[in-house]
């Protein structure tokens, strides 16, 4: 491809939108560059580049999600049943590298469920994703016997914490999955079908999309993906939590898609928005660990941060009004 | 449609063409951007008068009615007077009542009047003063709704009604109405028309826009034309002529502007049908619905709104569930579950509600116009083929005249004419053996009006079955090889009924009101439900 806008779906407001959000983050890390000191270090980047994989990798499911107009609550949830299977398969003798295809396999089956029901019984995303939110959590739980499950001789670690060329695994895992999303979106049949059932799911389907399987599909790859975030998270502790990993991911991969610029109404927004916001998340909380900022006020900040994303989101919609 | 309806409303020029303009708009510009929507337009109205405003999509009269409104302001230099005040000066004065109708469907038609500038004390609605306000406007409307109902359970011309009872709460002396009619079956304009009427005996002035020929033959006072931001000149009421209206409004003369090249003799007997369908119902608009459709003919489908002529056709592209009845497609019975089987076996719809049930707003033209065939251009993989999809687009950009700036410009931002042209566009790269047109020609402009029958009259002399539902009767008359008229979920009835013979617009009259036998029409079966 000579010309990347050729005949994609690259529509200009999602680049401007992307393109809106790239600046905050730049200015995020000389912020706290010039005022911390060690923000920009080799060091401190690899340690965001870590910090942001997994949300980059929930986040970029939930983009396709939020692109048909619908929602997945259950991200977090499915990322620590995933975890506690990979965990558990890991402690198989001779099998133990399984536990990562075990883990992805877990994460897509939980996501078709979500994409069966809310496909083909036709109920509200919001609610169905709340409601596995609850229940796949109870299920994690139960794996463990609702203790936390060790194997400190995991073997593939390395995930988790080894690195190529100076880069972490982590961080490479996550720009690969980023790169497959990019493609799907923009360069296939699928991804145009995606964007098409997202801005108007009436006219899709007159056009003869099969509206359905795009949403079974939505689902389903963003419950792989979860999955593999299970994975990629077991494989950074050695261990995983019924009770406590993944709590309030979805909302960090929410934040992160809405900050991307990806309209919550379907239909617009790009997978390259949604990494910036994605890492715009990972900045802030690097960055006000970095400066002293307490665990509190972590919270509040990137609260606000999120209505600010919200109240953006609004803004472009409204602004984009057309004759 | 409206030739009876017409004659009723038509004004005695109750204009006092001495009497002070009521408003007066000189040298109004409007630039967004670059973009110079307006240039220097001026526009007089009379009190009284029904001021036709008429120009192509595009043209400049949303722009001027929305300078007029307040909604925009206009460039340093325009000047406005209302009643002889400047415009700041003559609040509810002028009412606008758009397109999109602007009321809150759960509440009552008196609390919708009164929206916004509720009579209250201390906060608290005061319901009863309320009521006894709405009631006289009500009356002098005669509308057969009252103050209590809810405005949900109203039909679209019913809405519009409340639009101009709430105008007159304000005392306006002069009303905008944007395409009123576009929704409106004919017993409805009908109404409107008299309320017109009687506005105008009030002293009121309206300033009318349209593009339906019939409307502003019947109506008008004046017309006042626009053409790309420019005000081309004022017609009194003795000048008009279809032929100078229309070239005022393109700049040109259209040769034949509906265009029937084709004919179908076989549409009269003899021969295999291309399309059969046979006691399609959907157990409730569509009842018992049969017809034969022959290749290379135009089948009109005329009949009043809500008389299930839509919900026939997305019966028929399997839109939606039928509970009986087949569609045969040269002897063989199809079974068609959903609007792909349609599409696969060439049976193609173009939805009335383009905005809505057509286009992709916020993908490009190019998109929009392959997203029926990319599974087909496919390469392996499911990977896009970018350049089968440029050549489509460019290909139907040239051929159908689509006035963008880029094929990859989003579809939102084009004119109707231009969307409209894109989703024919994408019917057309499917290959269709059979198109069902529903008001294709619905909120576009002339030039776009007239590229669109060629079209269909080009697809019948393909071979292609074309289906066209319409409203205007004259359109349906001037491309139709043979008109079906609908009545309450049934077909009444074919015009002519044999071959030869000539399409009337009473014979279609007779049929879908029901006059021509032992009628009984109901006003309640031709609410708007058909029209989302």
């Amino acid at each position: 491809m000579t010309d990347t806008k050729t005949g994609s779906g690259l529509s200009f407001k999602a680049v401007f939108a992307a393109l809106g959000m790239l600046p905050v983050l730049i200015l995020l890390a000389i912020a706290f560059e010039l005022i911390s000191g060690r923000f920009l270090s080799v060091n401190n980047i690899s340690n965001v580049a870590q910090l942001a994989a997994i949300n980059v990798v929930l986040a970029s499911g939930m983009t396709f999600v939020i692109l048909t107009g619908g929602i997945d609550l259950s991200v977090g949830s499915i990322l620590s049943v995933s975890a506690m299977v990979a965990v558990i398969v890991s402690l198989m003798p001779e099998f133990g590298w399984l536990g990562v295809p075990a883990a992805m396999v877990v994460g897509l089956a939980c996501g078709l469920i979500n994409g069966v029901l809310i496909s083909a019984l036709k109920l509200p995303p919001f609610i169905v994703t709340l409601g596995s939110l609850t229940a796949v959590r109870g299920v994690a739980r139960l794996l463990g016997k609702d203790t936390t499950v060790f194997n400190p001789d995991l073997p593939f670690d390395v995930i988790g914490n080894g690195s190529i060329a100076g880069i972490p695994w982590l961080a490479v895992i996550a720009m690969v999955v980023v790169v497959i999303s990019w493609f799907i979106l923009k360069r296939t049949v699928l991804g145009t079908w995606i964007y098409a059932a997202g801005g108007n799911p009436e006219a899709a389907r007159l056009t003869g999309i099969s509206v359905p399987f795009v949403l079974l599909f939505v689902y389903g790859l963003s419950g792989l993906l979860s999955g593999l975030g299970g994975a990629m998270a077991a494989s950074r502790l050695y261990a995983a939590n019924g009770l406590q990993l993944g709590q309030s991911y979805e909302l960090d991969a929410i934040a992160a898609v809405i900050l991307g610029g990806t309209s919550f109404t379907g239909g617009v927004g790009s997978i390259w928005g949604t990494l910036v916001g994605a890492l715009i998340i990972a900045v802030l909380s690097n960055g006000l660990i970095l400066i002293g900022v307490s665990d509190i006020w972590q919270y509040i900040v990137k609260g606000l941060v999120i209505i600010i994303a919200v109240a953006l989101d609004r803004y472009r919609t409204s602004g984009g009004a057309r004759t | 449609m409206n030739q009876q309806s017409g004659q009723g409303a038509i004004p005695e020029t109750g204009a006092d063409t001495g009497a002070a303009p009521i408003l007066e708009m000189s040298h109004i510009s409007k630039t967004f951007g670059v973009v110079r929507a307006l240039r220097d337009v001026s526009l007089s109205v009379r009190p009284g008068e029904l001021h036709a405003l008429m120009g192509e999509n595009g043209a400049g009269k949303s722009t001027l009615m929305k300078i007029l409104s307040g909604a925009y302001k206009a460039d340093p230099g325009g000047v406005i007077t209302i009643s002889g005040r400047p415009q700041s000066e003559a609040a509810g004065q002028v009412a606008v009542i758009y397109q999109e109708l602007s009321l809150a469907p759960n509440l009552t038609v008196a609390e919708n009047m009164f929206l916004g500038r509720e009579i209250a004390t201390r906060g608290v609605i005061n319901m009863k003063e309320t009521i006894a306000r709405a009631t006289p406007i009500l009356k002098r409307l005669g509308v057969s709704f009252g103050p209590h109902d809810r405005v949900a359970d109203l039909s679209l011309g019913e809405r519009q009604m409340v639009e101009i009872a709430r105008a007159l709460t304000t005392d306006a002396r002069l009303i905008v109405m944007d395409e009123p009619t576009t929704s409106l079956s004919s017993r409805e304009t009908e109404r409107l028309f008299e309320v017109i009427a009687r506005l105008k005996s009030e002293n009121i002035a309206i300033i009318y826009i349209s593009h339906r020929m019939e409307e502003i033959y019947a109506l008008s006072d004046r017309v006042s034309v626009l053409r790309d931001g420019v005000y081309i000149g004022t017609l009194e009421r003795a000048d008009l002529s279809a032929e100078r209206l229309v070239s005022m409004m393109v700049g040109r003369n259209l040769d034949s502007f509906y265009k029937k090249e084709h004919a179908c003799e076989a549409a009269f007997g003899g021969g295999a049908p291309l399309l059969s369908v046979r006691n399609m119902a959907d157990g409730r608009m569509v009842k018992d619905c049969s017809f034969d459709l022959y290749a290379g003919e135009v089948l009109g489908i005329a009949g009043l709104v809500g008389s299930g002529r839509t919900e026939l056709a997305r019966l028929i592209c399997g839109a939606d569930p039928k509970t009986s009845g087949e569609v045969v497609l040269e002897g063989k019975t199809l079974d068609i579950r959903g609007p792909r089987d349609a599409l696969r076996e060439g049976i193609t719809y173009l939805t009335e509600d383009r905005r809505k049930l057509g286009l992709f707003l916020d993908m490009s033209i190019s998109e929009n116009v392959n997203v029926a065939v990319i599974g087909d251009d496919a390469f392996a993989g499911g990977r896009l083929n970018f350049a089968s999809a440029a050549r489509r687009a460019a290909a139907a950009i040239e051929r159908l005249a689509v006035k963008a700036s880029s094929a990859l410009a989003p579809v939102g931002g084009l004119s109707g004419g231009n969307q409209q042209k894109v989703l024919i566009a994408r019917l057309l790269e499917t290959g269709p053996r059979i198109v069902i047109f529903d008001e294709p020609t619905r909120g576009v402009d002339v030039g776009a009006k007239s590229e669109i029958y060629k079209l269909i009259d080009a697809l019948a002399r393909q071979g292609v079955g074309v289906v066209m539902i319409s409203s205007e009767l004259a359109e349906v008359i001037g491309v139709s090889d043979r008109v079906l008229v609908m009545r309450e979920g049934r077909i009444a009835g074919q015009v002519p009924e044999q071959a030869g013979a000539e399409i009337t617009q009473e014979a279609i009259m007779a049929l879908s009101t029901g006059t021509a036998s032992n009628a009984a029409p109901s006003a309640k079966t031709a609410t708007a439900e058909g029209v989302a």
